[in-house]
């Protein structure tokens, strides 16, 4: 039951650093408050801009859900998918669009600026962030992400402290 | 698939409970959310109906700490048993690093118990996954109940084994948590692996985190 499967992926920091130039640029353009990338799994991968004031890890699963439910949706209505989402709230907003069908880019908005504004820069930021992901998904495809014994051996001991040995 | 994210130095692997309806799997979480320090977990967060059946899933994160300069955490979710709400099942499974397969241990579940089985294999091969190459174990949960099946009869029903093909793999291997069983073992010519399982009484918290730690230990050993 060791058998590994060749499935987890790696998040560099001159991937990141690209990600962030794209992100800064269009949350100033966009008059936007905050930016998230979450994978499809449901884990947080980047946060710009104004720190959240939420649980960035329930959020993140959230939001997965939440994409992937209406995925269904779409398919239920014979779309291939919905490539973007609005929720509206009274004083702030989301604005959920896929990249690459791997990442769901969130954008947190208030009244200082316009649900138009912000479709209109996601329509520049979403090819950038499609092209970047694309290269990077590309790069690692077939090769296996590995962490060194050592950490597996901190780890297990990190688990027997914390679940009983 | 379990994401490591050098930029933000951090480690996450995702485990899903999965089973029959009413089989416990909420109860596995809830009762490691109230045992785990509070520094070690988030918030528990459940998608219900309003007589509590999970509609869509539960979802837990548990926090390892720092290893190595990685913050290293489990993602726990668990699926709701009941059939018709196959579609969120399937998309818990996505990106899955290792599977608990809750079972309830009644007799008259053997069933639901079987049919949720099937479905988690179906489901898994829909993803693309293959459950024999990956973190599973089962939990035979309820084993205080008075019509508790035997674990031999729980085994032979939801765990009678996969052929083993490597053969660097063919080779007696004992069971841990049961002296004189093997998990992988010759019958008739063939070698057969069969996955750990652990009896529980969820409620109590009974092998709930025996559970818990046999399979974060097999997903650590995939990222090594």
């Amino acid at each position: 039951m060791t058998a590994p499967r060749a499935s987890s992926w790696a998040f560099h920091e001159e991937d990141s650093a690209k990600i962030h130039g794209v992100l800064h640029a269009f949350l100033r353009d966009a008059s936007a408050r905050t930016a998230l990338l979450v994978d499809r799994a449901g884990q947080m991968l980047v946060t710009v801009g104004e720190p959240p004031a939420f649980d960035p890890t329930a959020f993140a699963s959230l939001t997965a859900a939440d994409f992937s439910a209406n995925d269904q949706l779409a398919r239920l209505l014979g779309e291939p998918e919905f490539g973007a989402l609005f929720h509206q709230g009274e004083r702030e907003s989301l604005y959920l669009a896929d990249i690459a069908r791997r990442v769901i880019l969130v954008v947190l908005f208030d009244n200082r600026t316009t649900l138009g504004l912000v479709k209109l820069r996601m329509k520049h930021a979403v090819p950038e962030l499609t092209t970047i992901f694309t290269a990077m998904f590309d790069r690692d495809a077939g090769t296996t992400t590995r962490v060194d014994a050592e950490f597996v051996d901190d780890a297990e001991d990190e688990l027997d402290k914390l679940f009983g040995s | 698939m379990s994401l490591i994210n050098y930029a933000s130095r951090e480690i996450n692997c995702k485990i899903v409970y999965y089973g029959p309806g009413l089989g416990g799997k909420t109860t596995n979480l809830e009762y490691v959310y109230e045992k785990v320090a509070p520094s070690s977990k988030g918030k528990l967060i459940s998608l219900a109906t309003e007589t509590e059946r999970t509609l869509f899933f539960d979802f837990l994160p548990v926090d390892l700490g720092t290893i190595r300069g990685f913050r290293t955490r489990f993602h726990l979710y668990t699926v709701p048993g009941q059939v018709y709400y196959n579609a969120s099942r399937k998309l818990i499974l996505k990106g899955v690093d290792g599977v608990v397969f809750v079972a309830d241990s009644q007799i008259d579940r053997m069933e639901a118990n079987l049919e949720a089985m099937q479905n988690l294999y179906d489901n898994m091969a829909q993803h693309g996954y293959d459950l024999t190459t990956m973190p599973f174990v089962i939990q035979y949960n309820k084993r205080d109940l008075p019509n508790a099946a035997a674990v031999a009869d729980l085994d032979a029903a939801l765990n009678p084994g996969w052929a083993v093909t490597d053969p660097a793999r063919q080779k007696p291997t004992p069971d841990p948590n049961r002296p004189g069983e093997y998990l992988v073992r010759e019958v008739d010519g063939t070698w057969v692996e069969r996955v750990p399982t652990y009896e529980a009484v969820a409620v109590k918290g009974d092998g709930v985190f025996d559970t818990l730690k046999a399979v974060s230990k097999q997903v650590l050993k995939t990222l090594g």
